[in-house]
């Protein structure tokens, strides 16, 4: 028997399963209270998910409202935070909205659909900005390399990002892949996505105009992840749990290209009022969501619903996480022509329901009432927690154990063989097997993807306008702190932003963390989002949205807090980005800004000595900025030929990446005053590593002084370094000081085998 | 007045815009075409771009390949009109069976996205006559199921009659039967090639502008003729 | 309600990678002595009324040009009369 509101009137004392569905006590009576009644189960399935921390983010809002209080004034930001997608003036009529979100436990459960679904859940969100989405990048996380769970893992999660990727026509222009012992069981997968419109084709997520109607278009809604959104995401992993319906989405890329193509068509035809996809929380997410930025009020007529399995029931058919599905308001007189486009690309649609100013979403199964709620306190006015949090006891040990005793390298020898040792690592080898499964070039207007600082898209093909965007996070520098992590998170993405030759515009942030309900971990939490956005304000880029992922742990280890920070920068014309290769024979290399003695949660410390304490680098978020306009002038004014930021294994790092990637050496030597080992492989932030063509030199370097930035000379591309180092004619070798040679042949032998020889079968 | 290239567009497509927009930067006029639509609306040749139409359901092109469309391009293909199948394309082409063999999963299984090295070998067809036979290219290469199989006695005869248009070089990135990367017809209007020269029309956008000579080549030959 | 049964299997001269995926998985599974492994595809078709005469040749025509590529593929069909009658 349905139950009804008539029905829930009658028997108020009927016990309901709130605990199950994730509900506290005190939410249920709150609910009660809403209500003036008890809910009916289709209503509890609603608030339920809804109220889950995935979907009502209880646990985060009171330190992401930061983000609003503390955005720095500017004229760029088109739509901010609270929409689906933040969206950001570019210039030339352009606007661009960008986002990254989490789908990181499915992805434990099925990796490959995990993976796929969480791209498709981010593009559609782009998609229902009313932008064409234009490119996606993958920040993922794994436990150690040669661990048997991320042997199973990663290769699933990587096909369903390329299977699902690929299928919708997106090029995959970057992304992070990083290996650490803390996302061991918990590996993230965070999907960002770009999108482009005109500034008049921006559309919002709101049911407008009593009388409109509502029309979910696309697949058809089966049983997929039932519960999937607060089951999964608002619990750790545990022993048990059987469940009666697959908790797994599965996706179908292909019903979502047409869904792409349709729904753009329907957006420039001016068929549409309102749009919404549907993501976490299905139907009643996006019911809800519509009717609280609207009028205020929506009938829906459940039974209307295209179902692939006839015996859901109406709380399984609200609660649904089918993918590939959208829901448009449309008025009567637009509806056949939205129709008729929906059958041009074969994509199902049918009216479920109607707008009105009821201030009440209603819902029918059947002709029975079984929804009556008003929509706000579904969508927008579930439970805030003040989740208590305190500095964990251990942090004041942890920072006090400072890398400085680790043994270092100080033999020619020794520091070559640590080169050597250092590019094959895990986190800094090449992920050649992972990019080379994703299709770059689809569309035609990938100009920089990985390996480069970051993914550049052309958006206008005829002036060259295009955009660049990085993810970034360091998990242990904000291990040792979470406010200087976070802070050194941004301060990465936008650096690399700047390294590309593109003026970093904005923010968007994917914060993974342990359990809120651990006070240790509330506090990273805290304290990263604190620090995020104090350096968004000192940075003047705003953050523009974004997704936060709690009980990321098993059992009572976290995983390392790790807010994934991305960065979008704009440029005028692609045809000025700054490559990471260097150019020609005689072109001079140089290091910008200063090295310190800083090895706290560096790549060294953690490959060679497993060691991880003291304090990070310091973040000094005036050099980043300085640094930044240097880069794009640079770019910008034709001085450099190349540019890339250092980061993870130092400047060594960075100078074996543009060697190779340019298949050109290059003599480099130590600045006076400076310890080989820590111009190596120190991790300082605030740098990168530059290339002038002599004609160049002067200009640049008087720009360097004139704003006083350090500037270093510490290199020079040369292709015929062999015969002097002892090898035949035409070796590229990479000569450091007098202290070693090394052959690039060498180098690519140790930076491209690690993950090829693990997964390649 | 520029020769008119089609360029179908199924559900799925993915690089139509692309091939587009090489047909352009070639100097041609560029014809979108819908699948469902069997007018070929007087193009004077037409590429059947690269993507997952209907999403490589059943097999790669397997659906496609019944497209109304697909029913005018098959009759005019064997009156003459050139066509170039890019990937996907290739796929429809052999499902279609305007050229012989079939196109396999990866023996990798794993997608694979890469600039490759290719040799054309056959310049006579009307999608090659600008390269110099034995011309070494590099443009990118982008799919899952692109082994290209076929008997040995249909292998022996491609060889044999000069038919194949493209051989992989230094890699061989999916398996394909004697590294072949697309073949022609024996008329030598129809060809299907795995590799993608659309995306290499342009040095900001592609490892080198190498791809253009497939479209210049039948801009030419359309100029030629006419 | 008649039901079609056809299987697809790759010719046996056609390399099967994913056949052999799966190999290698049985063996490191614990199933030694697998000697070879063949992946193909089944459609299970519900059909309303007889199958027989035209009706049955095009089905035939049907599985050779759309469910199987005759090039690499070869086809099995079974009809079965009745869709209760099949075990699962």
């Amino acid at each position: 028997m349905t139950d009804t509101v008539t029905h829930a009137e009658q028997s108020p004392e009927q016990p309901q399963p709130f605990a199950e569905l994730g509900l506290k006590p005190d939410e249920y009576q709150r609910i009660r209270d809403i209500l003036d009644r008890r809910p009916t189960s289709s209503e509890l399935a609603m608030y339920s998910v809804m109220w889950s921390e995935h979907c009502s983010y209880k646990s985060s809002k009171v330190h992401l409202r930061q983000f609003g209080e503390k955005a720095p004034a500017t004229d760029a930001l088109l739509v901010g935070i609270g929409e689906n997608a933040g969206v950001v003036d570019i210039g030339g009529g352009w606007a661009v909205t960008f986002k990254v979100e989490s789908h990181n436990h499915p992805s434990f459960v099925e990796p490959y659909q995990g993976a796929a679904t969480g791209v498709g859940g981010i593009v559609r969100d782009i998609l229902s900005m009313g932008a064409r989405p234009l490119a996606v990048m993958d920040p993922l996380r794994f436990g150690p390399l040669d661990a048997p769970d991320t042997r199973r893992v990663l290769p699933g999660i990587v096909a369903g990002i390329g299977g699902y990727g690929n299928c919708l026509g997106l090029p995959n222009i970057g992304g992070e892949v990083v290996f650490d012992e803390s996302y061991l069981g918990n590996p993230l997968v965070n999907a960002l996505c770009v999108g482009a419109m005109r500034h008049e084709d921006i559309h919002l997520a709101s049911a407008r105009g009593v009388g409109n109607l509502v029309v979910l278009y696309g697949a058809r809604t089966g049983g997929d992840g039932i519960g999937g959104v607060s089951v999964l995401a608002s619990e750790t992993f545990s022993e048990g749990g059987p469940t009666k319906r697959p908790s797994v989405q599965v996706g179908d890329p292909f019903m979502e290209k047409l869904l792409i193509e349709a729904t753009l068509e329907v957006l420039h035809a001016g068929l549409v009022e309102g749009i919404q996809d549907l993501g976490g929380a299905g139907i009643s997410c996006a019911t809800s969501e519509l009717a609280s930025n609207g009028e205020g009020g929506m009938h829906v007529w459940l039974d209307r619903v295209l179902l692939r399995d006839q015996s859901l029931s109406p709380e399984e058919i609200l609660m649904s996480e089918s993918q590939e599905r959208m829901c448009a308001i449309v008025t009567p007189e637009n509806l056949d022509a939205f129709l008729a486009l929906c059958g041009k690309w074969e994509v199902e649609a049918v009216v479920i329901g109607e707008v009105n100013d009821s201030g009440r979403l209603t819902v029918d199964w059947h002709g029975e009432r079984i929804v009556d709620v008003p929509p706000r306190t579904v969508a927008h006015e579930g439970p805030v927690y003040e989740r208590p949090y305190h500095r964990p006891p251990w942090q004041d040990a942890l920072q006090a154990d400072g890398p400085d005793d680790l043994p270092r390298p100080s033999s020619a020898a020794d520091l070559r063989s640590t080169l050597l040792a250092m590019v094959a690592a895990p986190n800094l080898a090449s992920k050649s097997w992972i990019t080379s499964q994703y299709d770059r070039y689809v569309l035609g207007n990938t100009v920089l993807a990985q390996p480069e600082d970051a993914g550049m898209i052309r958006i206008d093909e005829v002036t060259g306008r295009g955009v660049a965007i990085s993810t970034d996070c360091n998990g242990r520098f904000a291990k040792l702190d979470p406010y200087e992590g976070a802070r050194l998170a941004l301060a990465e993405s936008y650096r690399n932003v700047a390294a590309s030759g593109a003026v970093p515009l904005a923010v968007t942030n994917c914060l993974n963390f342990g359990s809120p309900e651990d006070p240790e971990v509330m506090w990273q939490f805290a304290e990263a989002t604190r620090g995020l956005a104090d350096g968004c304000l000192e940075l003047g880029v705003p953050v523009t949205g974004g997704n936060v992922s709690f009980y990321n742990q098993t059992g009572g280890t976290p995983i390392l807090p790790t807010p994934v920070v991305g960065v979008l920068g704009v440029i005028d014309d692609v045809d000025r980005r700054t490559p990471i290769a260097w150019g020609p024979d005689g072109e001079l290399v140089y290091l910008l800004g200063d090295t310190r003695d800083e090895f706290a949660g560096s790549e060294w410390a953690h490959h060679v000595h497993g060691h991880l304490g003291g304090l990070p680098p310091v973040a000094d978020l005036q050099r980043e900025r300085l640094l930044g306009e240097i880069l794009v002038a640079g770019s910008r004014d034709g001085m450099l030929t190349a540019a890339h930021d250092v980061s993870d294994g130092g400047v060594a790092q960075a100078l074996v990446e543009m060697a190779l990637r340019s298949g050109v050496g290059a003599r480099v030597w130590i600045p006076d005053g400076i310890d080989p080992f820590v111009l190596l492989f120190s991790e300082s932030a605030g740098r990168a590593v530059v290339v002038v063509a002599r004609t160049e030199e002067l200009r640049f370097t008087e720009m360097c002084a004139a704003r006083q930035l350090p500037a270093y000379r510490i290199g020079v591309v040369d292709s015929g370094l062999g015969p002097d180092a002892g090898y035949d004619a035409g070796t590229q070798v990479l000569q450091v000081g007098d202290l070693f040679t090394v052959t690039l042949d060498e180098l690519a032998v140790a930076h491209e085998g690690t993950i090829a020889a693990l997964f390649a079968s | 007045m520029s020769p008119r290239v089609g360029v179908v567009t199924f559900p799925g497509s993915l690089d139509d815009r692309d091939a587009a927009r090489a047909v352009r930067i070639a100097g041609g006029e560029a014809v979108a075409l819908w699948h469902g639509d069997d007018d070929l609306h007087g193009v004077d040749a037409v590429v059947l771009p690269g993507g997952f139409s209907y999403g490589d359901y059943l097999r790669c092109g397997a659906i496609a390949r019944f497209a109304p469309v697909m029913a005018s391009l098959v009759d005019a293909a064997k009156g003459g009109l050139p066509v170039l199948g890019i990937c996907n394309g290739f796929q429809i082409l052999c499902e279609s069976h305007l050229l012989p063999g079939a196109l396999t999963r990866n023996d990798s299984l794993h997608f694979i996205c890469r600039d490759q090295r290719l040799r054309i070998e056959d310049t006579s067809s009307t999608w090659t006559a600008d390269y110099a036979a034995g011309q070494e290219i590099v443009i990118p290469l982008k799919n899952g199921e692109g082994g290209f199989v076929a008997d040995e006695r249909t292998l022996d005869m491609l060889e044999g009659e000069g038919r194949v248009v493209a051989r992989y070089l230094e890699v061989n990135p999916n398996g394909s039967r004697r590294d072949i990367a697309g073949i022609r017809n024996e008329r030598g209007n129809v060809v299907g090639l795995m590799p993608h020269p659309e995306h290499a029309v342009e040095e900001l956008t592609g490892p080198s502008t190498d791809g253009l000579a497939f479209f210049t080549s039948v801009l030419n030959s359309l100029v030629a003729s006419s | 309600m008649a039901r079609v049964v056809v299987d697809v299997m790759l010719k046996p001269e056609i390399l099967d990678p994913q056949g052999r995926a799966v190999q290698g998985a049985l063996g490191r599974l614990g199933l030694t002595g697998v000697a070879d492994v063949r992946q193909g595809k089944q459609f299970v078709i519900d059909i309303e009324g007889d199958l027989e005469g035209e009706r049955l040749e095009l089905m035939h025509r049907l599985a050779e040009e759309l469910l199987s590529n005759p090039v690499i593929e070869d086809y099995r069909m079974q009809v079965l009369p009745d869709a209760q009658d099949v075990a699962q």
